[in-house]
């Protein structure tokens, strides 16, 4: 490498005959190519390694009290739905106290030695069902979340990708389906299974969540789509695939988990509004919480606690997922990097 | 916009053909006798070709022929049903988004003025909380609380029917001033308490939270610290200088949350009997009422894409910078 002459023009020829030296060397490795561009377009070579986004926001995300109190609540969670059947007192689908229900003086068993907290209209203990039921809201919503994520993936990045008449029509629908609210939109594509399940209600709620996601990621890919970096890896003859999904696709997935982060705690709450609605699945022998709220509806002036108990469940649950959402919006965010 | 129509249309006529049962159970409900539904399919096209088929949904569609209710309102025109409930939904959204704004605009700008004193904390967490509760959970409880154990408020519909009220334009607030029936206005208004206010949660914490962000960032900006330095008074500096610059955001938000109003007020109209569009739209899905149900999802996407084309315009209102342009 010769020294650096003083001649303005012949410091800019010399820092394109270093790029092509790098790039003819490297060929493959585009990104440590567009590292020593940095390092020689900056003129002074800069020692201080630089700190990543994802780092700093770890580093900040660490002693952020509201995202640990959300990682809390969501790591009990998740560790009460992987152990829930262990820690079950009862059987949840087992009627245990069917012979107290009386249809019409007292269709709800209360409390009673062995049942904490009393037992639903069909006699089954309400704490197993609360317990167990954990797993099958977690379900909901990770493959409801999970569902409309890859969906949103597949359409957005076609849309960002391509362009053109694929960008269009593929936008075009998701203004449509973006202009139902959600929960309409879940109930239209609920009624649509001739035989309610899990899994109807699961997809109901994914749909929704796909044109948000697509949206989302085709946006950051259009922006990114002139951006240096692409620009760079692009005329160092990188594939188009691998522009795609090495450069683009990495860059846009901080918005995205963001959002997944939140839509876990709707795709719960949604499940209970489909479940009071009437288009949730129709079999409880698996408890779920948003089901077990939603079926309380018939009871709950007087016997509340059926409905109070799933809530504060789904309440807290989609707190958690929330403060961790927000805090996670927030430490990503580069404006907010000091 | 033209686009929008296009697919939405296609989808809808999309998902009618492939609900449980198809468009002639759709329409004529799944007890039938096989001679209505032959005639029906005859009267539909419904052995034309798929192509045919869709020209003609679009021209019935036009003429605002949606089909006969089966469920809701047995026997009458889905259409018409829609227009006779439209206005309760209105009323009570407006109500809802009246308490909304005007409760988060105010405390979202306190929120960010005073950051991370006790009462911005209380707020934000309470925001959040908001989001997390079930609308109509929140419903039930508050017609539990307060109009069942303590019977402050109506436990449900619009207005008391001991009252006789006079119907002008079906906005039974407005009625009552209309009318000099005040009394009907006074009770309409306490009917309206519980439902909106649980229909408020949502759309409050959404706009409270976008309201403090957005305050936040305008507080660091130059031109306030500049116009603070110039001794102006605390309030023009609020209003021209804060607020005018930190709504915009707000504006949008308030435009898309009409979308979660409507959601909420399929929960909240069914849980106090309402009346209006969402409970019909509940009724309609409970009883495979399909005629409903299409224009109910028709209608709303066209309310919503109205309001925010509504919002864009009052952009103009707002920032100069986009009537230049």
């Amino acid at each position: 490498m010769s020294p650096p002459s003083l001649n303005p023009m012949n410091r800019k020829k010399q820092r394109i005959d270093d790029l092509a030296r790098t790039a003819g060397r490297e060929p493959a490795a585009a990104g440590a190519g567009g590292g020593s561009v940095a390092v020689l377009d900056a003129g002074t070579v800069d020692e201080k390694p630089g700190v990543s986004l994802i780092a700093s926001a770890w580093r900040r995300l660490r002693r952020d009290p509201v995202f640990l109190l959300g990682a809390g609540i969501t790591v009990v969670f998740v560790v009460l739905a992987l152990i829930a059947p262990l820690i079950a007192p009862h059987d949840p689908a087992a009627g245990l106290l069917l012979d107290k229900v009386r249809p019409q003086s007292n269709p709800v068993p209360g409390p009673e030695p062995g049942f904490p907290l009393g037992a639903d209209d069909r006699g089954r203990d309400l704490l197993s069902r609360l317990i167990v039921g954990s797993r099958q809201t977690l379900i909901v919503g990770v493959f409801a979340t999970m569902f409309g994520l890859l969906g949103g993936l597949v359409l957005g990045t076609l849309a960002g990708a391509i362009g053109g008449w694929v960008d269009a029509a593929v936008m075009r629908t998701v203004d449509v389906l973006l202009s139902i609210p959600g929960l309409l939109l879940a109930m239209s594509i609920a009624a649509l299974a001739s035989r309610p399940s899990q899994w109807t209600v699961i997809i109901a709620i994914a749909v929704v969540q796909v044109p948000i996601f697509a949206r989302l990621l085709r946006g950051s890919m259009l922006a990114q789509r002139h951006s240096d970096h692409v620009l760079a890896a692009r005329s160092l003859g990188v594939r188009p695939n691998a522009v795609v999904f090495r450069h683009m696709l990495p860059n846009s997935l901080g918005p995205v988990i963001v959002q997944a982060t939140l839509v876990l705690a709707t795709s719960i709450i949604d499940a209970a509004a489909l479940a009071f609605l009437g288009l949730g699945n129709p079999n409880d022998d698996i408890p779920e919480w948003g089901q077990m709220l939603g079926r309380a509806q018939t009871f709950i002036y007087d016997h509340p606690s059926l409905a109070i108990y799933p809530a504060l469940c789904i309440i807290t649950v989609a707190l958690g997922f929330t403060l961790m959402g927000e805090s996670l919006r927030e430490a990503l965010d580069p404006k907010s990097r000091r | 916009m033209v686009g929008v129509v296009i697919v939405l249309s296609l989808l809808l006529f999309f998902w009618l053909r492939s609900l449980p049962g198809g468009t002639v159970s759709a329409i004529l409900g799944e007890r039938a006798t096989p001679e209505s539904r032959a005639a029906l399919t005859e009267a539909l096209g419904l052995d034309q070709p798929i192509p045919v088929q869709y020209l003609k949904f679009l021209q019935r569609a036009v003429q605002g022929e949606f089909g006969v209710s089966t469920g809701v309102l047995p026997g009458r025109d889905a259409l018409e049903i829609f227009f006779a409930r439209l206005p309760a939904t209105i009323e009570l959204s407006f109500f809802a988004m009246l308490i909304a704004v005007a409760l988060a605009v105010p405390f979202g700008y306190l929120a960010a003025r005073r950051r991370n004193s006790p009462p911005d904390t209380f707020l934000v967490i309470l925001s959040l909380v908001g989001v997390a509760v079930p609308v109509f959970f929140l419903a039930f409880i508050l017609k539990y609380q307060l109009a069942i154990e303590h019977p402050i408020f109506p436990v449900s519909g619009r207005q008391d029917p001991s009252l006789n009220c006079t119907r002008v334009t079906g906005f039974f607030v407005l009625d009552g001033i209309l009318t000099r029936e005040f009394d009907c206005s006074v009770d309409a208004l306490w009917h309206l308490v519980l439902p909106s206010v649980a229909l408020a949660t949502i759309p409050f914490a959404v706009i409270f939270r976008i309201t403090r962000a957005s305050v936040l960032e305008v507080l660091d900006e130059d031109y306030v610290r500049t116009a603070e330095s110039k001794g102006l008074a605390t309030r023009t500096i609020r209003g021209r200088h804060i607020m005018r610059n930190a709504l915009l955001p707000v504006v949008t938000m308030i435009g898309l949350q009409i979308g979660a109003l409507l959601a909420g007020a399929v929960l909240t109209e069914s849980v106090f009997s309402w009346g209006g569009i969402g409970e019909a739209l509940y009724l309609s899905y409970n009883r495979r009422d399909y005629a409903v149900m299409q224009i109910l999802i028709l209608a709303t996407a066209a309310i919503y894409v109205i309001v925010n084309l509504l919002v864009d315009i009052s952009y103009a209102i707002i920032d100069p910078r986009v009537r230049t342009r």
